[in-house]
């Protein structure tokens, strides 16, 4: 038999009461980080760059499941495994393929 | 509060973290084979480090009351050359019978590479003929939701494993229910900043109910915190939620899972 999923037992006026401040201040450090790269010069297309900004939008679209959609907007969207490994690191985005 | 850190990787920990953890109600860990941060140059090398984990370790852990467990594998960061990799597993079988060892793991994909499935397989075929419960762990960041279908689909082919005998790990937000709905435990991790956040574990337990959920800090030799756990806890109590369930999450999940491999202790029995 499965439990059923949770109901947070904080009303919407405790959880903002709570986390609103801390927020606030992860919502200026995104600003922030935006202006450091605007006066760092022009843009030069970074796909890390692109990724985060797409995944901003996804923010403030209206629709549910904003964690899983920003996740899955920077995951690698292909489904075979790769010839080989590059290396072992990972850069948070998909980088797009390379153009022949 | 009692509670168990599910995946942690004390070799790479001080002393000072086993005396923080148990004064912070810990009272068993278990610690999965994984990546040095650099590659070792030999089998033997594994050897050494299997040897570690089953001998060094737990007298370690044992002196400030903690019960410590391991998993052996090769892991996927060092699985790129199968041969190399084939002569670590072929050291893993005498390791079994050590009397704190739970299984295989963590193994899994990194990069979602040809040769680190073919590795993958080859360790679930290394439980599945030692009847070894399995620990996995899933890539990182834009490589993790690949990588769980790919492991998810390897699991699935080879069908020799129950579900309920497989534990994934560092689920997200974008993971965690075709893990769940596949019938196998899930582990979050708790990390600075890459996997998830106290509060987001939380969102999750709340979201897809307690059922074979853990948490863990997975505290390695990276931006870590081995007392990730209590302050998961904190927050769930912080959020209203009982202590009923913030003891299932981190006491009787993960020993209920441990326990199928009949190894399992806790220094509360």
């Amino acid at each position: 038999m499965t439990t059923p999923a949770l109901t947070n037992p904080m009303t919407r006026d405790q959880i903002i009461d709570r986390d609103f401040l801390t927020h606030r201040a992860k919502l200026l450090d995104i600003a922030a980080y935006l202006d450091r790269l605007d006066r760092s010069g022009p843009s030069n297309e970074d796909f890390r760059d692109l990724a985060l900004r797409d995944a901003i939008a996804i923010l403030t679209d209206g629709q549910p499941d904003r964690a899983r959609r920003i996740l899955e907007s920077l995951s690698d969207p292909t489904t075979t495994p790769i010839d080989q490994a590059p290396g072992k690191g990972a850069s948070g985005a998909y980088p797009p393929p390379p153009t022949s | 509060m009692q509670y168990i850190d599910p995946h942690i990787h004390m070799v790479s920990r001080v002393t000072d973290d086993y005396e923080r953890m148990a004064q912070a109600g810990c009272v068993a860990v278990s610690e999965p084979a994984f990546w040095a941060g650099f590659d070792r140059s030999s089998a033997l090398g594994f050897h050494d480090y299997f040897v570690q984990l089953t001998e060094f370790e737990p007298k370690r852990a044992a002196a400030f009351g903690i019960a410590h467990h391991s998993w052996l594998c090769i892991n996927p960061k060092e699985a790129e050359d199968p041969v190399f990799a084939r002569e670590v597993i072929a050291l893993i079988p005498r390791f079994l019978k050590e009397p704190t060892v739970l299984g295989i793991g963590e193994i899994g994909l990194n990069k979602n590479s040809k040769n680190e499935l073919t590795i993958f397989e080859e360790q679930l075929n290394l439980a599945a003929e030692h009847d070894q419960l399995v620990l996995i762990h899933t890539p990182h960041l834009e490589d993790k939701l690949k990588g769980t279908r790919l492991i998810l689909d390897a699991i699935a082919r080879d069908g020799r494993i129950a579900p309920h005998r497989i534990l994934i790990d560092h689920v997200e937000e974008h993971t965690i229910k075709p893990v769940l709905d596949a019938g196998h435990w899930a582990g979050m991790t708790l990390y600075p900043e890459t996997k998830c956040t106290p509060q987001r574990a939380a969102d999750m337990i709340e979201v897809f109910g307690p059922d074979r959920l853990c948490i863990n800090s997975a505290g390695d030799w990276g931006r870590s915190d081995p007392l990730a756990i209590p302050k998961a806890r904190q927050e769930l109590l912080s959020r209203g939620h009982s202590p009923e369930l913030v003891q299932r999450i981190t006491y009787d999940n993960p020993r209920d899972f441990f326990n199928q491999s009949g190894k399992f202790r806790t220094s509360a029995q």
